[in-house]
């Protein structure tokens, strides 16, 4: 981490207050996170995790490889072909024509793999309005991994899939991006897999710290007291 | 806005601006009506009612090898109208958001399929040809509009979520263009039935689908055989589901092309001569640019507004005020045929109420006025009545399929009573959504009743073509074009200002 903090960082925020439809949701916050890290952002729901990694996407969006929340699939189209869009860029507008007609070798050659590491290959040629929801965010994913980007950006990625393949995902995601940015609810699986994390409440960044001087009941903490007074009708 | 109307207090509800607006339409039409001739100038038209129906009551084939050859040229000019006419309507769509694009398609779609006819006619004859442009461009404009509309309200989050970088066409390919394509099949087909209306009434000016023949056999009092044709053409309509079928739609497709390939005996003289002479205003033809054709010109300009275009412009909207809340107030009284609300139970009596409505939706106006003219004789009368009746029809059809959606508690009144106090006021907002949404259509179609010799913008064109005045048919046409999108952006500034939903419907 020490080596990293000497170079120019990847993003950057300073004194920066950034705002969900038209509403501030974070104040005044400062940030930088460098290449390499593998960063978990964490806090209970609104506090402006998805607005943050928006924010990080803005910033430099060519070396992005973006995997939402809401996944935004095109739910006539196969998960062959949701998970193809990633590279749309890279190929001419006839192949891609060509392609959406009746996938191509090549084309193949790109997605059949993603899909295997995915486990989506029984499902590689049924339109994505025929899957689960864990599928629909396995292909999600597999439309950010194909991109190949330097950096991956995941708001909640396996939020829908069970703890164990969660875990085997988020393997597979940090193994292929050197830097990830993860919004995270399940705090084991943060510790786990990032080293880095950062807490949000009430719209200030109240926690950054490494992950192994972390303990799961610090970060639980932060989700109850912010429950606590975000909604206080929910308390008991 | 009926049940308010009489509180003692002034009425404070939600729907002030729909009565206001509403009222307004409706004593523009009023005052509409005193000036418009309605008269019925038929010495006697019972008698020529009674000839129609014993007609309508005996049809008789002429000779089936031109029905069936007339039928299949209607059905081919649409089919090929309607494919080149999504093509080009596709392509203009996905660059609908820039303005020009824009202009351009509510240009194209301006100008009604019979005044493309007419200016197709003077250079490719009644060809092949001018059947299939005639068509495909009005349609390709609708379609765009269509279409592009449709790719504004998809999901924008797939295309939110792809990679920023080198942005092409592909993108849309992949995202919109899927995710539209639904419902822009769904209006393609429902666009293809009024295209076999515009194909039949290409027939009334020369083209060889089944109006030359209808128009023929009514003109000479045949109407045993006009009620065989017109019996052939809502057969036709009718049966349209039976047996096209999307997966013989390329069949279809090359079966229409090699019957009836578009070709035109184009003469290139003809041609240079009809666009660089023919429509250039007169005075300023073969003239060197000066002061003296510049007055020549104003005095040509003058007396073109003060003979033709003021009296066509203010005829054309008159006679479209009147129609427009004459299927208003159709439409409101043709909803219950359609309605679960009324029919409940019944589902014959459903059945029965909306098969007379798409019957008379399937009539073309053009028709309608011509039979209307035969037994009124020429007033504006049969144009109001038939404008009411086809538009109504739509608009009552698709307000009683809307109306399905309300849910009534049990102890709702029925009948008239429930009619106006428990249905009219929760469809009024989508009737007038509907009503605005078919304005400009209502319009367009009012100037070439004119054709017809109802003094609309289409009287003064067809005369400016018979006598071979081209430049000012051309004029006229673009005053007609003009009028129409102005209307257009009145209707969308209307709705807007209104908050009346208007997702693309079939109308």
């Amino acid at each position: 981490m020490s080596e990293s903090q000497t170079a120019e960082p990847l993003f950057r925020l300073t004194n920066q207050t950034l705002h969900y439809q038209g509403h501030a949701v974070l104040s005044n916050i400062s940030l930088s996170i460098h290449s390499g890290e593998r960063v978990a952002l964490i806090g209970g729901s609104g506090v402006g995790k998805s607005t943050l990694l928006a924010a990080l996407r803005e910033q430099l969006p060519n070396q992005v490889a973006w995997c939402p929340q809401q996944p935004g699939l095109v739910p006539m189209l196969s998960t062959f072909h949701n998970i193809y869009m990633g590279t749309l860029g890279s190929q001419t507008l006839l192949y891609n024509l060509a392609n959406l007609i009746k996938p191509l070798p090549a084309a193949r050659q790109a997605v059949e793999p993603i899909a295997q590491a995915l486990g989506l290959q029984q499902q590689l040629y049924r339109s994505v309005d025929k899957l689960s929801g864990g599928q629909q965010q396995r292909t999600s994913i597999g439309r950010a991994l194909i991109q190949q980007q330097p950096i991956f950006l995941g708001d909640e990625p396996v939020a829908h899939i069970d703890e164990y393949q969660g875990e085997t995902l988020l393997q597979l995601i940090c193994q292929r991006h050197p830097t990830v940015v993860l919004a995270l609810h399940d705090i084991d699986q943060a510790l786990a897999t990032c080293t880095r994390i950062i807490g949000l409440k009430q719209g200030a960044i109240v926690l950054d710290a490494a992950s192994d001087q972390l303990q799961a009941a610090d970060l639980a903490e932060l989700y109850k007291a912010n429950s606590d007074t975000q909604a206080p009708q929910n308390a008991g | 806005m009926l049940a308010n109307n009489k509180t003692p207090d002034k009425p404070d509800t939600s729907t002030g601006a729909l009565r206001r607006v509403s009222l307004w339409f409706a004593a523009i039409a009023l005052l509409g009506l005193v000036i418009a001739d309605i008269s019925i100038t038929t010495l006697d038209p019972w008698t020529e009612l009674r000839l129609m129906v014993a007609g309508a009551l005996s049809p008789s084939v002429w000779s089936w090898s031109i029905l069936a050859s007339s039928l299949a040229n209607t059905f081919a000019f649409a089919l090929q109208g309607v494919t080149l006419g999504a093509i080009a309507g596709f392509a203009l769509a996905l660059g609908y958001r820039f303005t020009l694009v824009r202009a351009f398609c509510s240009f194209i779609r301006s100008i009604h399929e019979l005044f493309w006819a007419l200016l197709f006619i003077q250079v490719a004859g009644l060809s092949s040809l001018t059947g299939l442009l005639a068509i495909a461009i009005p349609y390709a404009g609708t379609l765009a509009k269509i279409y592009g509309e449709l790719f504004e309200e998809v999901d924008p989050l797939p295309l939110y979520n792809l990679p920023r970088r080198r942005r092409g066409l592909s993108y849309l390919f992949y995202t919109v263009v899927p995710l539209a394509w639904q419902p822009m099949a769904t209006y393609t087909s429902y666009r293809f039935e009024c295209a076999i209306r515009s194909s039949a009434i290409l027939g009334f000016v020369g083209l060889p689908t089944i109006g030359f023949h209808l128009e023929t056999a009514l003109g000479e009092g045949h109407y045993s055989e006009a009620a065989a044709l017109f019996y052939a053409l809502l057969f036709l309509i009718g049966s349209l589901r039976l047996w096209l079928h999307k997966r013989l739609l390329p069949l279809y497709l090359v079966a229409v092309f090699v019957y009836l390939p578009p070709q035109a005996q184009l003469s290139w003289q003809l041609l240079v001569r009809f666009v660089t002479e023919d429509i250039v205003p007169a005075p300023l033809r073969n003239q060197s640019f000066n002061s003296e054709t510049l007055t020549a010109f104003s005095q040509w300009l003058q007396l073109l507004w003060q003979q033709q275009l003021w009296p066509g412009l203010t005829n054309t909207l008159v006679l479209g005020q009147i129609g427009m809340v004459f299927s208003g107030l159709l439409a409101l009284a043709l909803l219950p045929l359609n309605s679960s609300l009324f029919t409940a139970k019944r589902s014959w009596a459903r059945g029965l109420g909306d098969g007379f409505l798409i019957l008379l939706r399937t009539l073309p106006e053009y028709l309608l006025a011509f039979v209307g003219l035969l037994i009124l004789g020429p007033s504006m009368l049969p144009a109001i009545l038939a404008l009411g009746i086809h538009n109504g029809a739509i608009i009552g059809h698709l307000l009683g399929r809307y109306s399905d959606q309300i849910i009534l508690r049990a102890d709702a009144s029925g009948g008239v009573t429930g009619y106006f106090y428990e249905v009219l006021p929760r469809v009024y907002r989508q009737f007038l959504a509907f009503l605005f949404y078919r304005w400009e259509v209502i319009l367009r179609e009012t100037a070439i009743l004119g054709i017809l010799g109802i003094g609309t913008l289409g009287f003064y064109i067809d005369s400016a073509f018979e006598t071979f005045r081209f430049d000012r048919a051309l004029l006229l046409i673009l005053a007609s074009a003009l009028l129409n999108s102005a209307v257009d952006q009145l209707s969308h500034y209307l709705r807007r200002r209104l908050h009346l939903k208007t997702t693309p419907e079939l109308l």
